[in-house]
């Protein structure tokens, strides 16, 4: 006998019921906003001298190997990429001459890339056992290694490539920048920028950094300012001379928004920071899942519809 | 049901199952190695390329290429297409093999292996997660497969009764297989239900990896094509092994039976192919197929592989040759992996500089995994009733 078209609708209903109702923007999962008292850090690549302070700040703060990219000489930690040893590194950028710093063209610019700690953070929503986790006070994303299963679904999620696996190890976690939340009860914050002696990185509220971002791309190129170090609102603060910015607060927007912001001479993509929407990827996965799978209605629907027709279909097989 | 199905019979230790437990054993070597240096220390995964040949191939392709069981419920329970019976238990057997074999691949994958029944827990279990519902899913699934398998073994314990040990004599098999056979409609239900949903979320893992998969293939309908050609994969590989098993085993050849059950591939193809086109149409990405670079070419070669399936099962008569049937089959399957490995893998890039091509050892586990999943199909066959009697044929 052959199979009639309307058999094969009757399947493509059973089959596809669930999954055809994608298109539905009913139950689409809303963007996560800012949460009020959320913390990180401004880094102004324009005042970013590369000294690399951060780096060996954020390794001692935080118990971290050296990293090495030389084998033939391994105890120089000098690392070129964040890695399961290194939560933050400072990237050069450098067109032709490299001559002129924060241009685009004949010039350079350092950036700083660590986790961005995401408003709406792709490897919360991916992590199947709830390893990684939005801190809803701090907004701080955190890592839980008696939680995590090492299935690194973190890192094939991650806009920014941070989570880092320990693949040489035998028993691995992941690993990346927690924002130094183990030192925020004791008055301390982030290593990096702590110790920034530049003020490239500061520390504060996001509210606050949002602002002091704004404030400086306001600033005329040319006049003398007043620039923050270690955090907003501290006793240390240094006076630089402004150099021109691209208008633009990277993280303000992209990808739903991040609670570490940047401030670049040169454009972003060329730091090799991705160009992203500003509707979260996390959104996007979870409002096909959430349409698919609210309440477990369609689910269960289905079931009852299954367990109906297979009791009828293997009766009439006996 | 029983008279439907008998044991092959047979020596069981042949040469493509010696072969097949070598190369299964140095993968065994090769995956204790792996418990002890690492993971990094076996394959060439990356922070940029987490996910390698072991998920790509092992689970997302195996477990659609293990798609028979589901897809022949599908007809037969769903659809009430009784014919089909003496097709399903094959399907069955590849499925929980498949499946099975899925799981264990997971677990060498998996860095903190010892953590995985934190999936179970619920105070750990994260229902937004696409992967905690993938993973429930397949190993309910795993589960519910061996169930839905079981009246082949108790089958095979009641027949074959005297050569048994005496522990084993003593059950009372008949009385649970009638038990289970009641219940057993509980569990196909559930077994159609359980992959509807992971074939399809198997597709949704991509979505959250936004710009690093390429336009081509990043879109809100990877559940609905990976759902579709699951299903179509299904019915290719019990076509596929049907007509490979009578050669092999020198059985009669199910043609007629198979070339109907065929009837519907090209419609499913069709449907994909529809959905596929448009969808690169309306997101305006279709230039990326006109790139001359690595993803257009994979964009062709899949998208080929899909028509080539077509143009074998479409018309009537092509279908009522065992050859091109099979042919038919082999192709749909193939199309059905090489739009798993590009979505997981090819098509995959996390820009700066990272690359990956799976390693030696790697490419060793794959196949040992493959390699076991044989042995057992070729053990099983030939000690249970599972392939349709001669005289049905």
């Amino acid at each position: 006998m052959e199979i009639k078209r309307r058999d094969f609708l009757k399947v493509a209903a059973a089959g596809g019921l669930t999954v055809a109702s994608n298109a539905h923007p009913a139950l689409a999962r809303e963007a996560k906003g800012r949460i009020k008292d959320a913390v990180g850090f401004l880094y102004d690549s324009t005042v970013c001298t590369g000294c690399k302070a951060c780096v060996s700040a954020c390794k001692q703060n935080n118990d971290l190997p050296q990293s090495s990219s030389t084998p033939q000489d391994p105890l120089w930690d000098n690392p070129l990429d964040t890695d399961s040893r290194t939560y933050n590194i400072i990237k050069l950028y450098k067109d032709g001459t490299g001559a002129v710093k924060d241009r685009e063209k004949d010039g350079h610019a350092y950036i700083k890339r660590q986790c961005m700690h995401c408003v709406d953070p792709s490897c919360v929503s991916a992590c199947p056992v709830s390893a990684l986790q939005k801190d809803p006070k701090t907004g701080i994303v955190t890592y839980n290694k008696s939680a995590c299963i090492g299935c690194r679904y973190c890192q094939l999620a991650c806009p920014f490539n941070i989570p880092k696996f320990e693949f040489d190890k035998t028993f691995p976690q992941i690993r990346k920048c927690q924002l130094c939340d183990h030192r925020i009860p004791k008055g301390d914050f982030a290593a990096c920028a702590q110790y920034c002696p530049t003020g490239a990185t500061v520390y504060g509220r996001v509210e606050d950094l949002l602002a002091e971002a704004k404030k400086r791309l306001a600033y005329k190129p040319g006049t003398w300012q007043v620039y923050p170090v270690e955090r907003l609102g501290g006793p240390v603060t240094t006076e630089r001379e402004v150099t021109p910015y691209i208008q633009k607060i990277y993280g303000e927007k992209d990808g739903g928004g991040t609670q570490n912001l940047i401030l670049a001479g040169v454009p972003f993509e060329k730091l090799g920071l991705p160009k992203l929407d500003e509707r979260p990827d996390a959104q996007r996965s979870e409002t096909i899942q959430h349409t698919i799978y609210k309440g477990m209605i369609a689910p269960i629907a289905l079931l009852g519809g299954l367990l109906y027709v297979v009791h009828k279909s293997t009766k009439d097989h006996k | 049901m029983s008279e439907e199905s008998k044991p092959l019979g047979g020596e069981i230790l042949t040469k493509p199952f010696l072969f097949f437990a070598g190369l299964f054993g140095f993968s065994l070597l090769l995956i204790l190695y792996r418990y002890i240096a690492g993971i990094g220390a076996v394959s060439n995964l990356s922070d940029g390329y987490p996910w390698g040949l072991w998920i790509a191939y092992d689970v997302v392709a195996g477990t659609a290429i293990a798609c028979g069981g589901y897809a022949m419920a599908l007809l037969v329970y769903v659809m009430n297409k009784g014919q089909y019976h003496a097709l399903v238990r094959p399907a069955l057997l590849a499925s929980m093999f498949g499946y099975t074999l899925a799981g264990a691949s997971i677990m060498v994958d998996i860095g903190r292996y010892w953590n995985a029944p934190n999936l179970f827990t619920p105070w750990y279990a994260n229902p937004n997660s696409i992967m905690f519902e993938v993973a429930f899913c397949v190993s309910t699934y795993i589960f519910i497969l061996w169930i839905e398998f079981a009246p082949a073994f108790l089958e095979g314990i009641s027949k074959y009764k005297e050569h048994l040990p005496s522990f084993v004599r003593n059950w009372n098999v008949e009385g649970l297989r009638k038990t289970l056979n009641k219940w057993l409609f509980v569990f196909i239900a559930i077994g159609v239900l359980l992959p509807t949903m992971h074939q399809s979320s198997l597709g949704t893992l991509m979505v959250i990896a936004g710009w690093k998969l390429t336009p081509l293939w990043q879109t809100p309908f990877l559940p609905l094509l990976f759902l579709i050609s699951a299903i179509t994969m299904g019915y290719a590989i019990v076509i596929f092994e049907s007509i490979y098993a009578s050669t092999g085993f020198k059985r009669p050849l199910e043609t007629p039976l198979l070339s109907n059950l065929s009837g519907i591939m090209p419609w499913l193809i069709g449907l994909y192919l529809v959905l596929r086109v448009l969808d690169v149409f309306l997101r305006g990405v279709i230039g990326a197929a006109f790139k001359f670079n690595l993803y257009s070419l994979m964009f062709w070669i899949e998208n080929g592989l899909y028509v080539t399936a077509i143009v074998f099962l479409l018309p009537r008569e092509s279908r009522s040759s065992s050859r091109k049937l099979f042919l038919g089959a082999f192709f749909m399957l193939l199309a059905g992996t090489v739009y798993r490995f590009d979505a997981f893998m090819i098509s995959f890039n996390p820009g700066d500089n990272w690359s990956y091509f799976p390693s030696f050892a790697e490419t060793v586990i794959t196949l040992g995994m493959i390699s076991f999943e044989l042995m057992a199909y070729l053990y099983i066959v030939k000690k249970f009733p599972v392939l349709p009697a001669a005289e049905h044929a």
